[in-house]
């Protein structure tokens, strides 16, 4: 199917916990080799919006399309719609019981049936994209987080999504591990994916993001590139977060 | 001295009751491989099952485990052996105690693998089901070995325990270590038959202890 629609759309996105709206109708698409930021103070529901695009979180109402297709509603297979989209986790969430090489061929043996030798070649190949191939057979205990952190994205990547979705992944790292995870992501938005990030990198943000969206109290306040959200924004609320932040 | 080596330590009498305590060995073996392979597997699939959180299943696997946990083995051994057969189940003494001691550690072996699986990070479930991963494919590949894991200490401690309970099993008539240790002191009216059973547990037991002791330090170790 040949579409020119965005690689990932969410439309009219409603959540609440209990009575707590969480997401107060979030529109929002992210375009193939498109890196989108997305930036709001904590309990703003950007990471619940993140969530709902894998549907670890199940939205109460609206729609998310992959590829131009639903993946919201019922009679989805949510298990195939999953390896379509990445996920990479803040606190890293490697299977302590196995190896690099083991956290990365799990799913490609157990759910798309590779044999071993081509999950392992591939995760291989995965591993050598974030600079770990050497690490293969270390277990996540004996890898820096930076290190967990990059063969989390090798685990996420080898599956080939098209979208990847990023909770803050830098967020549990010492600072001097941060580069070597960005600098895999900028490789990761090289390959051409859709990437949507959450992420209080601001830096990394500026240099790397094509638009950066401003969430706050569940709906998106302002979006733009880098430059207009962060030197020119429209919103006060923009404004107070930004002025907060580089304080 | 010499009454108290004649009563514990009788050579004629340790001489001819030696081969009915071997056998004896031999039958408490088989029932401790029996008895754990059992409850650990029937425990562990109990705690799976109930990781599905099936409300009615999962009542039914906590009031067994409630009650087996809670009852005395011999309690059930008694029940099962005297009050099984006159609802027309006859079953043998060997029977009884290997599904008694089974049931009783299955219901322990639940507990604690099922506190093992909820100790699991729950990230560890979000992972592996973003990578597409179903629920029972993240249980058994990515939680249960985990749990299983964390849980060694306490499931090897316990299944030793269980194991010792074999020797419950004199009450009925098995021919286990004790049963044939008693049989042989009423007949030799000498404490000798029961020295040797002492020994025979503890030939058996301890390097259990120990295997499970290098398990609990291989295990916490790996898990850091």
């Amino acid at each position: 199917m040949i579409t020119d629609r965005p690689t990932l759309e969410l439309r009219g996105l409603h959540k609440s916990f209990g009575a707590d709206p969480i997401l107060r109708g979030i529109d929002l698409s992210v375009a193939r080799g498109e890196m989108v930021f997305v930036l709001g103070p904590s309990g703003s529901g950007k990471s619940t919006m993140l969530r709902c695009c894998n549907r670890l979180e199940e939205p109460d109402s609206g729609e998310i399309f992959v590829e131009g297709k639903p993946i919201t509603g019922t009679g989805v297979d949510l298990n195939g719609m999953r390896q379509r989209i990445g996920m990479v986790f803040q606190s890293f969430n490697l299977y302590p019981h196995l190896t690099a090489l083991g956290n990365v061929t799990l799913a490609m043996r157990r759910v798309q049936k590779k044999p071993r030798a081509e999950a392992e070649t591939r995760a291989l190949d995965a591993l050598d994209r974030v600079g770990l191939k050497a690490k293969a057979d270390s277990y996540p205990a004996q890898l820096s987080g930076g290190q967990q952190q990059r063969v989390a994205i090798a685990r996420a990547m080898a599956l080939e999504p098209s979208v990847m979705l990023f909770d803050e992944p830098t967020s549990a790292l010492d600072p001097e591990l941060v580069g070597d995870v960005l600098a895999v992501m900028r490789e990761v938005r090289a390959e051409g994916m859709a990437m949507l990030v959450v992420s209080h990198e601001m830096k990394f943000a500026r240099e790397a993001a094509d638009r950066v969206v401003f969430v706050d109290g569940g709906v998106i306040v302002e979006q733009g590139t880098p430059e207009e959200v962060f030197e020119r924004p429209r919103e006060a609320r923009t404004r107070a977060f930004l002025g907060r932040i580089s304080e | 001295m010499s009454s108290f080596s004649d009563t514990f330590l009788n050579m004629d009498v340790l001489a001819r009751y030696a081969p009915s305590i071997l056998k004896g060995v031999g039958v408490t073996i088989l029932l401790s491989v029996l008895i754990v392979l059992t409850g650990v597997v029937v425990g562990t699939l109990l705690a799976c099952l109930r990781s599905f959180r099936v409300r009615l299943l999962s009542f039914f696997i906590v009031v067994f485990a409630d009650i087996f946990r809670a009852l005395p083995p011999l309690v059930l051994i008694l029940l099962a052996f005297f009050g099984l057969p006159n609802i027309g189940v006859v079953l043998t003494s060997f029977t009884v105690l290997y599904l008694v001691l089974a049931l009783v550690l299955a219901a322990f072996a639940e507990e604690i693998v099922w506190a093992g699986i909820t100790a699991t990070p729950k990230g560890q479930w979000e992972a592996a089901r973003s990578t597409g991963l179903g629920y029972t494919q993240t249980l058994g590949y990515v939680v249960l070995p985990q749990a299983l894991r964390m849980v060694i200490p306490p499931l090897t401690n316990r299944a030793i325990a269980i194991t010792k309970m074999t020797a419950l099993g004199m009450v009925i008539g098995v021919p286990d270590i004790l049963g044939q240790a008693t049989t042989a002191q009423s007949f030799s009216a000498n404490a000798s038959p029961l020295t040797l059973a002492a020994v025979a547990y503890v030939v058996i037991f301890l390097p259990l202890v120990v295997l499970s002791r290098w398990l609990e330090t291989r295990f916490s170790r790996g898990a850091a």
